[in-house]
């Protein structure tokens, strides 16, 4: 809102917003409050025992899982890596699917509307695939393992980075395109020449950063048997074996963030 | 040899871009195409190389129609016709040498140009190309570290590694200052001369029409209004183009003394 200074033409000044726009947020604010208000009141009523009961069976999980057992330590490398080596190569076969798609889903690239809506539209439908149903999914087909991991990784880091990528190809500059063109560059050179250099860093960065959301999806679809630090979570967690879990925990904390601290770096510096 | 021949152009929107356009320029000439905002300078001048196309009428390009151009031909014509733009269109985050070379993109195979597999001449024309510009010591410099006359020198560097027969400049001089345009179109003459590039530029300035032009050519609402060498040109003549009476703003100002 405005101040007004106490003037002649005060009850002229115009308020920064118009009164209908005003009193369609206070209505949207009050409804969005109403929900909250709901839900909280609805959880307490589910949740057995309410918050009160919920502390006491967190005290019980806790002491039970600590403390952490670092013996297996050595025994749990090998998973580790073979989670980080899932996101490895996930990332990379979806960066390199992405550059197909998120060309023809930029509508600045793609001007043949049809191919534009129908990639758009496949994306959209892929996005709306949770990773977890996707990895449920390809176990189901080709048993437990990495492979369905992989696979359900790379299907839904396509759905995100060829999204932002194709965003972030609709922002960039035309005009060298359109020189590009006019000095007779066929489609492909128009591309690489004058789209390529404007996308690239951005790419990157995007790239690390579908990389990072990668690890931590790893981690989860080995709880359902797609292979990995996961899968040994899922374990150790089956056999009641708290200390080794929690031992397992710390370490994929750990190690998401180094990675996700050189990851960081790595994308302020590209920027 | 350019010949438009009855050409006539409607955009999707139903604005009529080119109305009934006939007009010859002869090889070597420097023509400039004046008019108001919205008169049909751009669209008569992107008409020559198909960045936009006609409707109707004949465009003969070495006494061939181009309208009916595309894929390989249409590239092929545009090899011949290089372009200079207002905002220099230059890919700002690679290096000059990188933009000039882009210049011979529609001489170059995509697999060799894709992997950077410039040919020896290339590469030297280009660097032939920025000393004629004079910029040759900004060779690596990023596009976007450059002013806005270093980038429009480069761009004009782009076109000379191009090695075009007709040069397309599409208010060149809009966005920069009095001496720089003037260095610009200096640059621009000098090239049509030596190299007998037949040279044609849109411009909204009177006086550097005047300047720079062998030929002038006006245009009112997508229509030739005007069509003649400099020698018979007035503030009349300019009076009747823009259809109102001349003001500051028509000058650039700061004519080449050099
Ligand atoms: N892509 C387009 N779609 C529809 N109408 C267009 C398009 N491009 C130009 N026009 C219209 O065609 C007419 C001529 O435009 P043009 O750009 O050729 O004028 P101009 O003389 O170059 O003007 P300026 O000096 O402002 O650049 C104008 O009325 C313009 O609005
Ligand atoms: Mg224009």
């Amino acid at each position: 809102m405005t101040k007004e200074k106490p003037s002649l033409t005060a009850d002229k000044t115009p308020s920064i917003y118009p009164a209908k726009t005003k009193m369609q947020v206070t209505l949207i604010f009050f409804v969005i409050i109403g929900i909250y208000l709901f839900s909280m009141y609805w959880t307490q009523r589910e949740m057995v025992g309410g918050i009160g009961g919920a502390l006491g069976n967190m005290y019980v999980v806790i002491e039970k899982f600590f403390p952490p057992n670092f013996a297996v330590l050595p025994a749990i490398w090998e998973p580790m890596a073979q989670t980080i080596q899932m996101a490895i190569l996930a990332t990379t076969v979806s960066a390199i699917l992405t550059v197909p798609l998120a060309l023809l889903s930029a509508q600045n690239v793609t001007t043949f509307k049809p191919l534009y809506y129908l990639t758009r539209t496949f994306l959209n439908i892929l996005r709306t695939i949770p990773d977890l149903v996707l990895a449920v999914l390809f176990v189901g087909l080709f048993g437990i393992g990495l492979f369905p991991g992989i696979l359900a990784l790379i299907v839904f880091s396509l759905g995100i980075l060829a999204k932002l990528i194709s965003e972030t190809i609709e922002s960039v500059d035309m005009n060298p395109m359109e020189a590009m063109r006019a000095s007779g560059g066929n489609t492909l050179q128009v591309i690489w020449y004058a789209l390529v250099p404007q996308v690239a860093p951005q790419f990157a960065s995007l790239v690390l950063y579908v990389f990072e959301i990668n690890i931590r999806a790893s981690v989860v679809l080995g709880l359902v048997g797609a292979g990995g630090i996961g899968l040994i979570l899922n374990q150790q967690l089956g056999f009641y074996n708290y200390p080794n879990a929690m031992a397992i925990i710390i370490l994929i904390f750990v190690v998401v963030i180094v990675i996700e601290f050189i990851s960081n770096k790595i994308r302020e510096a590209l920027l | 040899m350019i010949e438009f021949k009855d050409v006539s152009l409607v955009y999707p929107n139903g604005t009529q871009g080119l109305k009934n356009i006939n007009v010859k320029i002869n090889d070597g000439e420097f023509v400039v195409i004046v008019g108001l905002s919205g008169a049909g300078k751009s669209t008569f001048i992107r008409s020559i190389n198909r960045l936009v196309t006609p409707t109707s009428g004949s465009l003969l390009i070495d006494n061939e129609d181009i309208l009916s151009y595309h894929g390989k031909n249409l590239r092929k014509l545009r090899t011949k016709t290089g372009m200079i733009f207002q905002n220099y269109n230059l890919v700002k985050r690679s290096n000059v040498l990188k933009n000039v070379l882009a210049g011979r993109l529609g001489h170059t195979g995509t697999l060799r140009s894709i992997l950077n597999l410039y040919k020896k001449e290339d590469i030297g024309l280009a660097y032939e190309s920025l000393k004629r510009v004079n910029i040759e010591e900004k060779l690596y410099n990023r596009a976007d570290e450059l002013s806005g006359g270093q980038q429009q020198r480069v761009s004009i560097a782009r076109v000379l590694t191009q090695q075009p027969n007709y040069i397309l400049a599409d208010e060149p001089v809009a966005s920069l200052d009095p001496p720089t345009s003037h260095q610009v179109m200096t640059y621009l003459k000098k090239i049509n001369k030596e190299d007998n590039i037949t040279t044609i530029v849109n411009l909204h300035f009177i006086d550097m029409a005047m300047e720079y032009a062998d030929r002038i050519i006006g245009m009112r609402a997508g229509e030739v209004v005007f069509d003649g060498p400099v020698s018979e040109v007035s503030e009349q003549t300019f009076e009747e183009i823009y259809g109102r009476s001349i003001r500051e703003d028509d000058l650039r100002g700061g004519a080449n003394k050099s």
